[in-house]
């Protein structure tokens, strides 16, 4: 069991949980993630390790509410606990000392690539951040990300904050004001897309971090198979991180929505259960 | 008594019907009752030299065993049982016994061999069901500590064995729940999760502690378990790396390896709607593969809604490396066999969903490395077969999310652990290894074998420090 020590709505239906895991806390590095269930009868739901505190022993999840095991994990209140948390897993990012490194965030994608920025910058690394969401109220982290980046740009869909437009139309222009060494790009599976097709234009190696369906994290069943460079490659051992150059996007979009139907069905119903009971 | 065992036919266990078994998750045969094992017991020859003995990879008495069951002695039967297997509940319903103890009967000679298997489930399942536990009493502590990686049947046999002999074992297990292949892998309706519960929790009565949601190779490595005062660690996590086909199409979705659709169907319970496991089901499905692994995917299709479930295999029905039970029970229940056929391609609709796989026929050549006739393809005879639902079970590679933690450890060519055939010892000062991380993907007893040796040499290093 593994406690909550805290529960907080960072952003509309996006929630942080900081959990007590002294041992995944002493190993976690960034870009490696846990699978997180959260009672006996759930799924195992892969998430990136947004922080990770080895001193007090806990690590930082976020995620944002979609379906019913995301509802399930924003009910629990601090003091609660998972039933299980397994990692750190996936490979670790390779962090180094660059000129220039430009991160660029979408959605939960942010909580993700928050602990790489920070790694870049803690190895001497000048990092600019580029982050977006549909609007000023989805976005998250942008203070923590301000205090680590040289420049902090935003991008919403609807101009509530920052520039309005989406993430690549910042990267461009940044791309044509100075040169990068590499291009850390990670969010929903077709800005990861529209990034890497305008990274590779400017010749950019460009990191990105695949979400695929997951169970046991360990490379034992294959259900995240994910094909790069027209090769066969499991996420979560193999990866969460690729090439984004060398990544089948369409594919990945496609294998997500394996279970769209089911996952819509079980939300409904969870909804009108818990509904009922009031 | 040879005479005797002529007379007296075979005993079979009866079973649940196919009609009905066909959907439901219920364990098939239902095992001897006390009459039909004394019946079976008595068909024994008590041989001088037991060749079934010879036949067991962990060489479990039977002739004592058998007698002691022909006395009614239930109890000594399963100690004695006990003293050279660790899951005989286990073993009793899913070791493939034609070929090993069985196999090895005299009586197979002329006739029907001894069920072996079905007798020693007999005696086991009494002494569950009469929750016994306590076979650890009075053993005396070495004080030295052993961890074992992985709960799976060789990993619970060393610590098993090594927990009988005074070593404090932890057993660390990346899952939730403790049990590896018994429990992911073989579904409920051949191997119930009670039993594993059953033998795990007599584990832990005999001292063995679990530690779940572990990967080792990742939050901790073998180094960091001696600096935490192991004396010893035990390498058996198995194989676990899904080999696919390589074929086109083969990511549509509704395409999925016999790993992911078993572990949802059985660790995650998905055929049990309390859980929120999705698992796709499809009305035609095709599975790929012809061992146990492929029967276990194909009955457990067929038990979550399947209507037409064909076994797609490249080979004959000789070669098949299934259990003769398994074959027989998938047979029965209607699953069709399409023998001397290959996929080479999956079609996918619009949506990316499988919507068919296209196969070619294939006729035998001439013999193989493995002894097997070589299949070979036979040029323009390609046809598809239209599925929703396609399960991959050809087998698998070996994992690398604990080798690749430790240099040190010598691999073979193909990733698996290098270790002694006899002991199980590796590469690395106090660090053992078996099972399907060593030999490539096998069966539990020879897992469970693998263990039993090297739980002997762990002891026996542990006792010259």
């Amino acid at each position: 069991m593994y406690e909550i020590l805290k529960r907080e709505e960072i952003a509309e239906n996006i929630i942080l949980n900081e959990i007590k895991a002294a041992d995944i806390a002493a190993k976690a590095k960034p870009g490696q993630f846990v699978l997180v269930k959260a009672n006996e009868q759930g799924e195992r739901i892969p998430l990136t390790i947004s922080m990770s505190d080895k001193s007090k022993g806990t690590i930082t999840i976020i995620y944002m509410v979609v379906g019913k095991s995301t509802k399930i994990f924003s009910s629990l209140d601090k003091g609660d606990f998972f039933e299980d948390v397994i990692g750190p897993l996936g490979m670790p990012t390779h962090i180094e000392k660059l000129d220039r490194v430009i991160c660029v965030g979408g959605g939960t994608g942010i909580a993700v690539l928050y602990p790489i920025a920070k790694g870049f910058v803690e190895k001497g690394s000048n990092v600019d951040v580029i982050l977006g969401a549909r609007n000023k109220n989805l976005l998250i982290l942008k203070d923590e990300m301000d205090n680590i980046s040289k420049n902090l740009m935003i991008c919403t869909d609807d101009g509530s904050d920052g520039r309005k437009g989406f993430v690549t139309d910042a990267l461009k222009d940044e791309l044509e004001k100075e040169k990068a060494d590499l291009v850390v790009a990670i969010g929903p599976v077709m800005m990861m897309k529209a990034v890497s097709e305008l990274t590779k234009k400017y010749n950019v190696k460009t990191l990105v971090s695949l979400n695929p369906i997951m169970i046991d994290g360990t490379g034992m069943c294959g259900c995240c198979r994910v094909s790069i460079g027209g090769k066969t490659k499991f996420a979560c051992v193999d990866g969460p991180e690729f090439d984004g150059h060398e990544v089948d996007f369409n594919e990945l979009q496609m294998r997500l929505r394996a279970y769209l139907d089911r996952e819509k069905k079980s939300l409904e119903d969870y909804n009108c259960k818990i509904s009922g009971n009031r | 008594m040879a005479d005797k065992a002529k007379k007296i036919p075979r005993q079979k266990m009866p079973e649940q019907k196919p009609e009905i078994r066909r959907s439901n998750f219920k364990e098939v045969p239902f095992g001897f009752d006390k009459e039909t094992a004394l019946l079976e017991a008595s068909r024994c020859l008590k041989c001088k030299k037991p060749s079934c003995v010879e036949g067991c990879p962990v060489s479990v008495p039977i002739p004592q065993f058998i007698s002691l069951i022909l006395e009614e002695k239930f109890d000594d039967a399963i100690a004695e049982i006990r003293k050279k297997n660790f899951l005989p509940a286990v073993c009793g319903r899913v070791c493939p016994q034609e070929n090993q103890c069985e196999g090895s009967c005299i009586l197979g000679k002329k006739g029907t061999p001894v069920a072996i298997g079905a007798l020693e489930r007999f005696a086991a399942d009494l002494e569950i069901n009469a929750g016994k536990k306590d076979v650890c009493l009075n053993v005396k502590k070495t004080g030295r500590k052993v961890a074992v990686v992985g709960s799976g049947p060789s990993g619970l046999t060393v610590a098993g064995d090594l927990a009988l002999k005074g070593y404090d074992v932890t057993v660390f297990e990346a899952f939730h729940k403790a049990g590896g292949v018994l429990v992911y892998g073989i579904p409920e309706f051949r191997l119930p999760k009670t039993i594993v519960e059953y033998e795990i929790e007599k584990l832990k009565s005999c001292g063995v502690k679990f530690v779940l949601n572990y990967v080792i190779g990742k939050i901790k490595t073998i180094n960091d378990l001696f600096e935490e005062g192991f004396d010893a660690v035990y390498i058996g996590v198995g194989a676990g790396l899904p080999s696919f086909l390589n074929i086109e199409g083969e990511n549509f979705n509704g395409v999925f390896s016999a790993n992911e659709y078993l572990t949802r169907a059985n660790l995650m319970k998905a055929y049990d709607s309390d859980y929120d496991t999705p698992i796709a089901v499809g009305d035609n499905v095709v599975v790929v593969g012809a061992g146990n692994v492929a029967m276990d995917a194909a009955r457990t299709a067929l038990r979550l809604g399947g209507k037409n479930v064909s076994i797609v295999y490249r080979r004959s029905r000789e070669e098949m490396p299934a259990r003769a039970e398994e074959l027989h029970h998938a047979e029965e229940e209607g699953i069709d066999f399409k023998l001397l056929t290959n996929p080479v391609k999956v079609l996918g609709d619009e949506n990316g969903r499988i919507k068919g796989v296209e196969c070619i026929k294939m006729e035998l050549g001439e013999p193989d490395d493995s002894g097997r006739r070589r299949p070979v393809e036979i040029k323009g005879s390609e046809f598809v077969i239209d599925c929703d639902l396609m399960i991959i079970a050809v087998g698998s590679g070996a994992n690398p999310v604990l080798t690749r933690s430790e240099k040190d450890l010598a691999l073979t060519k193909r990733g698996y652990v290098e270790a002694d055939s006899e002991t199980g010892k590796t590469s690395v000062k106090g660090v053992w290894a078996g099972g399907d991380i060593v030999t490539g993907q096998a069966t539990v007893i020879m897992a469970m074998g693998a263990g039993r040796k090297a739980a002997t040499d762990i002891d026996r290093y542990l006792s010259e420090l």
